[in-house]
């Protein structure tokens, strides 16, 4: 595919937006153990980076997915892996479902500000207790006039300490299984709501992940996002553009980790002559992004196919697969050709391999990655 | 109030490529972008405007960042015979095409990055019979009178100048905006009006290399950096650093 003018005039602002209004920052919000989330969105917004593919009414951009994936994958280029997943829940993960079926009044209240970037959203999915199978969950609202009653508890949840509000999935009937689940918007300052602990993690160290509660916490019931009781139906739409997001910007991430580890091996003499020198260190770093490229590639074809309408579930699962796999990878091979360089903080390579090492978990393990092909393809006896 | 700006595609100067031997000027066959340094006077230009008025971008080469940024049209110069002008040809063009637009106000870089002799926006103002102010760091217009804060090496003057005029900015004064999506997305139908130079009552042979009253004799590269003296803070650093500028006279 070649990238229109459009597309690559949008490119180059991300990039330069990145270099100069992220990256300075990142060693001070990785030690602070947090992100101006709100500065840092609204800023974005107004260069019409946030809600791309939502209507502008809503504060949206009315582009297609392809930006999108421009987006993520420049993003990818952060000197840190915090920043693009906060990014990417907030206009990946938390709203997507509030686009598609949201009512204009609650677009009005919760997506338009979110894409203006005073509100910071987060997605409420997995608990202590269900995380591969999202249908164990037992946070639960019950309804009492035209009030949802919330109790129970959220796991792992992504910009939850500073976030405004979540979109969260609840159980609402006693059905059981996939049914009697559905999507509702909580926002953070609903009583009966509290942050019980924010996580300490190996990585994505400056992204505040924390573990929720919900003690009698009441919402109205004009916060449900679409059907009540399809909630499990349409946070599995909402996953395939989450795990989109996720392949995109491991393109972003791996490319830039193997520019630099050739920078740096260009430099660094062994034996007498550059480590780049070296047969065995060539091949690899050519074959690992040989396989950034296919990642690449393959991610293009799923957007194009998104922007037609398809349905991407299967292709958004192989990449997510292949993004996880190969992001470990890179990040492995990248820390080891740097020697006790690739082991010391103030190398990049310590914090790169940390943040990547999430993508094989969050947003779905890859073994369930492989549960889900191997269901579609039909492996299974 | 109309102001235009002009502005030079260069190549990427993180990927610059070569200096073709037989011309001895870079080779322009890479991909080019807008030069930093005319990004300040595009930004200038903007903020004077601020939405009353309009802002023209004259150019040899397509420029859309510009257009992205909030410029509302554009002048493209573009002809064969262009290819090998040296600076003179190239303020004569620039002229032409900057009467086209009849400004009230022309800014442009002190300097561009590639290959400069930072002589053109004079030699503009020359030829449109402008005056013309330098090194300006920061410009504001009133009464048919701009008033420019101008550079110096001991701080500023303050110098004022009836319009129609020429200032050329200073790098690094103001923070240049970025094009947003919608800007990015609106540049394409700007509009752009692509003129050769038979459109600008200019003969070829007075630009390009034919017209070239300047030659490049010879071309070196420049000599390597010599390792620097690195002083090691014993309590003394501050004492040794002192003699070091004074050494230098530059204390
Ligand atoms: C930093 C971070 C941020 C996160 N952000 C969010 C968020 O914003 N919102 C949200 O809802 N969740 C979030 N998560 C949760 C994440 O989605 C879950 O951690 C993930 O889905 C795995 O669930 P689990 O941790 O409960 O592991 P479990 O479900 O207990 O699984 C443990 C392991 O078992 C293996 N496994 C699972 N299923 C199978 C199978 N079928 N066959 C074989 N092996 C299997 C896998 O290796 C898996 O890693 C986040 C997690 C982290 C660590």
């Amino acid at each position: 595919m070649r990238e229109s003018d459009e597309q690559a005039a949008f490119r180059l602002m991300v990039r330069s937006f990145v270099e100069r209004e992220v990256n300075p920052y990142v060693e001070a919000w990785e030690a602070a153990e947090m992100m101006p989330l709100h500065e840092i969105f609204t800023k974005m917004a107004g260069l019409g980076m946030l809600g791309l593919e939502y209507e502008p009414e809503f504060g949206g951009q009315g582009a297609d997915h392809t930006f999108t994936v421009i987006l993520a994958e420049e993003f990818g280029r952060c000197a840190n892996g915090s920043l693009p997943m906060a990014l990417g829940v907030q206009v990946d993960m938390a709203t997507p479902s509030l686009a598609r079926f949201g009512t204009p009044e609650q677009k009005a209240q919760f997506l338009k500000p979110a894409m203006e970037g005073s509100m910071v959203a987060s997605i409420a999915v997995s608990e202590p207790d269900a995380g591969s199978d999202v249908a164990a969950i037992r946070t639960k609202a019950v309804r009492d006039g035209d009030e949802w009653v919330i109790n129970g508890s959220k796991m792992w949840i992504t910009n939850s300490v500073q976030g405004d509000w979540l979109c969260l999935l609840a159980r609402t009937s006693d059905e059981g299984g996939y049914s009697g689940m559905s999507q509702i918007i909580v926002p953070t300052s609903a009583p009966g709501f509290s942050v019980s602990k924010k996580l300490d993690k190996l990585g994505m160290r400056a992204s505040d992940t924390a573990l929720l509660s919900f003690d009698d916490c009441r919402v109205p019931v004009a916060n449900t996002i679409g059907q009540i009781g399809k909630g499990f139906q349409q946070q599995m739409a909402q996953f395939v553009v989450e795990r989109m997001w996720a392949a995109y910007t491991t393109v972003g991430a791996c490319e830039v980790a193997l520019e630099k580890t050739a920078a740096f091996l260009r430099e660094r003499h062994v034996f007498g002559e550059p480590l780049l020198a070296k047969q065995h260190v060539q091949f690899t770093l050519a074959e690992l992004a040989a396989e950034v490229d296919l990642l690449r590639t393959y991610n293009w074809a799923i957007a194009e196919a998104y922007n037609r309408g398809e349905d991407t579930t299967r292709q958004a699962t192989i990449a997510k697969l292949k993004a996880g796999r190969l992001s470990r990878e890179v990040a492995d091979r990248c820390l080891q050709f740097h020697g006790g360089m690739g082991y010391v903080e103030e190398t990049w390579t310590a914090r790169f391999f940390r943040d990547n090492r999430l993508t094989s978990i969050g947003g779905g393990a890859d073994e369930v990655m492989l549960q889900v092909l191997a269901k579609m393809d039909g492996y299974v006896a | 109030m109309k102001v235009v700006v002009c502005v030079k595609q260069i190549p990427d100067p993180a990927d610059p490529g070569e200096i073709d031997p037989s011309t001895k000027t870079l080779k322009r066959d890479v991909k080019l972008i807008l030069d930093e340094s005319d990004s300040y006077g595009v930004e200038m230009a903007l903020q004077l405007v601020d939405g009353d008025g309009e802002v023209v971008l004259v150019s040899m080469a397509p420029n859309n960042e510009v257009l992205a940024m909030g410029a509302d049209s554009a002048i493209l110069v573009s002809d064969e015979a262009l290819a090998g002008s040296d600076a003179l040809g190239t303020a004569k063009v620039l002229a032409a095409a900057i009467k086209r637009a009849e400004p009230d106000l022309v800014l442009a870089a002190t300097e561009s990055s590639d290959g400069y002799t930072g002589t053109v926006p004079e030699q503009v103002a020359e030829l449109l019979g402008m005056p013309s102010v330098t090194f300006a760091k920061e410009v504001a217009v009133a009464d048919g009178t701009v008033a420019v804060k101008r550079q110096t090496e001991a701080g500023y003057d303050d110098v004022t100048c009836p319009l129609p005029c020429l200032v050329s900015v200073t790098a690094g004064v103001v923070e240049p905006r970025y094009p947003s999506f919608k800007g990015i997305m609106a540049a394409k139908s700007k509009p752009v009006d692509e003129v050769g130079i038979a459109d600008l009552g200019i003969d070829a042979g007075a630009v390009g290399w034919a017209g070239g009253g300047q030659e490049i004799v010879a071309i070196e590269p420049a000599p390597a950096r010599e390792a620097g003296e690195i002083v090691e803070d014993e309590g003394d650093a501050y004492e040794r650093i002192v003699s070091f500028l004074e050494e230098l006279k530059v204390i």
